[in-house]
């Protein structure tokens, strides 16, 4: 590894003014799992690297009335060993607690994860269809993106050179609805997806569909809603036809090439399968009697 | 820039404290073999993606090479040194050699450190929570039924 300097901030203030200061010389490390090894690969060749890790207040689970705030130093084995998130975002449960393993999860965290921006980052398919927000906040104020808007291309987001990412802001979700993510791949530890596919869905009682949610990863070079095979689920019923169509539109709003884990083709394929299955299980755990 | 200088750390590795005067890229895993010569942790791929250099930090099992020395400050390290007391070995220890739970042995330190914080945290392990608790730890003698035997032993 290349030499350099190891700044930890003990203030957002703080960590803002070195921010300006060191400018694009400086890299931000919360648990390093990805940081490390791209500095290792010489990917990336900072002059400054700026710990989150002595920030207060960054890492926290709070279930608040109407919504779910995640902090983004927030450990993806906390999220795991929460019961908020193994109850109520039962879809992110689903992708924490196969990412990496335990060693990575107990340093891995979920601001990591998305600030990343990988295609593959198994918390944002999850984050998406439970219509996720990330606060981000600079010494000027702070700002709400919806995360269907915060990824650009792969590593590229919406944040400014002098912009953090604070929290995760989860809408909680209604009564009979339920979600699901499955990380298609090799072997369940210590491989990234060669697909992700999360739904979420709200019924009405009479077992239609009120709203759909479809998150794909490594389905596009950003990991991406299908808006219009979510539309098209709305207000039906979840029959074997309904959800082969829903598959066939998610998979052309794909948009996979091919790669060392899977070919374009495959993976298409896979999105129909998917679909199906995981709207299969979100339906489930829906619980409508 | 302030030019990258060496700086003075202090770990607490196996319930000791050091100081050490090293510089700021320096991983965790480099640091305890190369400056305080605990080689029982193995460096394997270094990319975090085999398990060999697992420590435990404050009682939680950690890859070492994705983790600066910087960082690990104020945090209790442990190594697989750190397991035996006087010459008594860890039953851990033990039980991976009486069910020949080693071959090469390079994948045994990193192994017996997540077995043990596995087994602190949840001391009646079934044979999946054993198998998940090591999925992040390769052994490419592929001795992995000896290995969760041995686990399994150590939870009785």
């Amino acid at each position: 590894m290349k030499k350099f300097d190891y700044l930890k901030p003990t203030s957002l203030d703080e960590v803002f003014s070195l921010m300006e200061k060191f400018g694009s010389n400086a890299k931000l490390i919360a648990g390093g799992t990805d940081v490390m090894v791209l500095l290792k690969r010489k990917r990336i060749f900072p002059d400054v690297l700026i710990s989150l890790r002595s920030v207060p207040n960054m890492a926290y689970i709070k279930d608040e009335k109407d919504k779910i705030r995640i902090g983004s130093m927030t450990t993806h084995r906390e999220l795991e060993t929460s019961t908020v998130i193994k109850e109520k975002l039962t879809a992110l449960y689903d992708a924490v607690i196969n990412l990496g393993s335990v060693q990575i999860r107990n340093v891995a965290t979920i601001g990591g994860n998305i600030a990343n921006a990988a295609p593959s980052a198994d918390t944002a398919c999850p984050l998406l269809v439970l219509d996720a927000s990330c606060l981000l906040i600079s010494s000027k104020g702070e700002r709400e993106v919806e995360l269907k808007d915060f990824f650009i291309a792969p590593g590229e987001t919406v944040m400014k050179q002098d912009e953090i990412l604070k929290e995760f802001i989860i809408p909680k979700p209604s009564k009979l609805s339920g979600s699901a993510y499955w990380k298609l791949s090799r072997r369940k530890a210590m491989d990234l997806p060669i697909l992700g596919v999360a739904i979420s869905l709200a019924m009405n009682e009479d077992k239609s569909i009120k709203k759909a949610r479809i998150g794909l990863g490594v389905a596009a070079p950003t990991p991406i809603r299908a808006f219009k095979a979510e539309e098209f689920l709305t207000g039906k019923f979840l029959t074997d036809e309904v959800l082969a169509e829903a598959g066939n539109i998610a998979s052309k709003e794909a948009s996979p090439r091919d790669s060392i884990r899977g070919e374009a083709w495959y993976r298409r394929e896979m999105i129909r399968v998917l679909t199906k299955r995981v709207a299969t299980i979100s339906f489930k755990r829906a619980n409508i009697v | 820039m302030k030019g990258m200088k060496k700086e003075l750390i202090t770990l607490r590795v196996n319930n000791e404290d050091y100081e050490i005067f090293t510089y700021p890229n320096k991983t965790l895993l480099e640091v305890l073999r190369e400056d305080l010569m605990l080689t029982g942790t193995k460096e394997g791929c270094s990319e975090g993606a085999c398990g060999t250099c697992t420590v435990l930090m404050d009682g939680k099992p950690i890859r070492s090479c994705l983790m600066l020395a910087v960082e690990a400050q104020g945090k209790d390290i442990t190594t697989i040194e750190g397991l035996s007391e006087d010459d008594e070995l860890h039953p851990i220890q033990k039980n991976f050699i009486e069910q020949g739970a080693i071959q090469c042995g390079f994948c045994t330190p990193g192994m017996i450190l997540t077995a043990k914080a596995l087994l602190d945290e949840n001391p009646r392990p079934t044979e999946d929570d054993i198998k998940v608790a090591i999925s992040g730890n390769v052994c490419r003698c592929t001795g992995y039924a000896k290995i969760v035997k041995a686990i399994k032993e150590s939870s009785k």
